[in-house]
């Protein structure tokens, strides 16, 4: 982020940089996909409150772990039931 | 164009992660539904709201669009601003015409923004209002709105609310508004297409978006989907669009669930679910089959 330090008034540079915060730390369990189950169908994604979810250059759906906050939505939501809510290890 | 498949959404996202809304806010969920389906340019208005205090925490934002922050009584009042300078600016040819699109919780909706709204409806101003419906105000702390529905616990109704739900539906048809709807974010296809639909309207069009909220409704975040479709299932939140006046029904609901297991997953119902509230409870259902019963007679007063 470009930020000149001389300014003392509150001015934002760039759009969209709350993607530059990490809100992992939010999160107790985290979500897992299943390669095997998934069929990158994008359910999870719509359905995503960040969104932390993106696809790859492969087209494979994948969790943005430094964005999500592990509500459980995709889990939930999942047609398939490939995400699984994983305990997380501090 | 109409949005057939996720991949025609995928890829216009409006607004960023890392925002400080809750885990498994709907209120998030319903704006980048919204902002997924819009078509650009647009700018989005939002009066002050859980909307406005995730997506800007100082020195950063989660907007990757044209944003106007307002205070909680006036969006429409300023998005008429910005919707009228920019017709100016096209006629004098120094600029073009952006959409606006003005994202309000319920409280910046049904009380405090409401005479902004009569305002801009009644002059027809070209816009888009969406309302996500989190049924109270949670920002501050969870107080009661007209929104709230009956028998819900608000930290400012701690035996739950005694009066029904405002009907703003009814209220902005009765402006003469060209296009009304109701929309829930787990039919996230049906809400696509009606964003797209209410934008290529002129006029002043509004969306009303069921937004379920964890922290409010004191539920577990993984159930905000759930608990979405349960109350469009149950009938409680029913999803329709008027059009020209015009009643149409987009979700019938011909089996309806029983009420008590939407109300049975949250925690603000908690009051309303003990016996002794039994008779709360019955005009709870009332209030449900009144509204559908009132709807299906729309519905049925205007053949497709």
């Amino acid at each position: 982020m470009s930020r000149r330090p001389e300014l003392l008034i509150p001015i934002v540079f760039e759009a969209g940089n709350t993607s530059l915060r990490k809100v992992a730390n939010w999160r107790s369990n985290r979500p897992v996909i299943e390669r095997r189950l998934c069929t990158n169908c994008l359910i999870c994604w719509i359905y995503c409150p960040e969104p932390a979810i993106y696809m790859d250059n492969a087209g494979n759906v994948q969790i943005d772990y430094d964005h999500c906050k592990g509500c459980g939505i995709c889990a939930e939501e999942c047609p398939r039931k490939a995400i699984k809510m994983v305990m997380e290890n501090v | 164009m109409q949005v057939s498949k996720l991949l025609d959404l995928y890829g216009r996202e409006g607004l960023s992660p890392g925002h400080s809304a809750c885990q498994g806010c709907g209120a998030t969920i319903a704006v980048r539904q919204v902002l997924l389906a819009a078509e650009p340019p647009y700018i989005v208005v939002s009066p002050t709201g859980c909307l406005e205090v995730i997506s800007t925490p100082y020195p950063y934002t989660a907007w990757r669009v044209p944003w106007v922050h307002v205070a909680f009584e006036n969006a429409a009042a300023v998005a008429s601003g910005i919707e009228a300078a920019l017709r100016v600016l096209e006629r004098k040819g120094l600029g073009r015409r952006h959409k606006i699109i003005v994202i309000g919780g319920d409280g910046g909706t049904f009380d405090i923004g409401l005479q902004a709204i009569s305002g801009a409806f009644e002059r027809g101003h070209d816009l888009l209002y969406v309302c996500y419906d989190n049924e109270a105000y949670m920002n501050t702390g969870i107080q009661r709105s007209a929104a709230t529905p009956i028998g819900s616990v608000t930290t400012t109704t701690p035996a739950g609310k005694r009066e029904r739900k405002k009907d703003i539906v009814s209220i902005l048809v009765s402006h003469g508004s060209p296009y009304v709807a109701t929309a829930s974010p787990h039919l996230w296809k049906d809400l696509a297409n009606k964003v797209r639909k209410a934008q290529s309207i002129e006029g002043p069009t509004f969306l009303h978006i069921v937004a379920p909220c964890p922290r409010g409704w004191y539920y577990d975040s993984s159930l905000t989907i759930k608990i979405a479709k349960l109350a469009v299932e149950t009938r409680v939140f029913p999803i329709y669009e008027v059009e020209n006046g015009k009643y149409r029904i987009n979700y019938l609901i011909s089996r309806p669930r029983p009420v008590e297991e939407y109300l049975r997953l949250q925690s603000r119902f908690a009051y309303l679910l003990r016996p002794e509230n039994a008779a709360l409870l019955e005009e709870f259902k009332r209030w449900v089959e009144e509204r559908w019963n009132q709807l299906l007679k729309l519905a049925a007063a205007f053949p497709p």
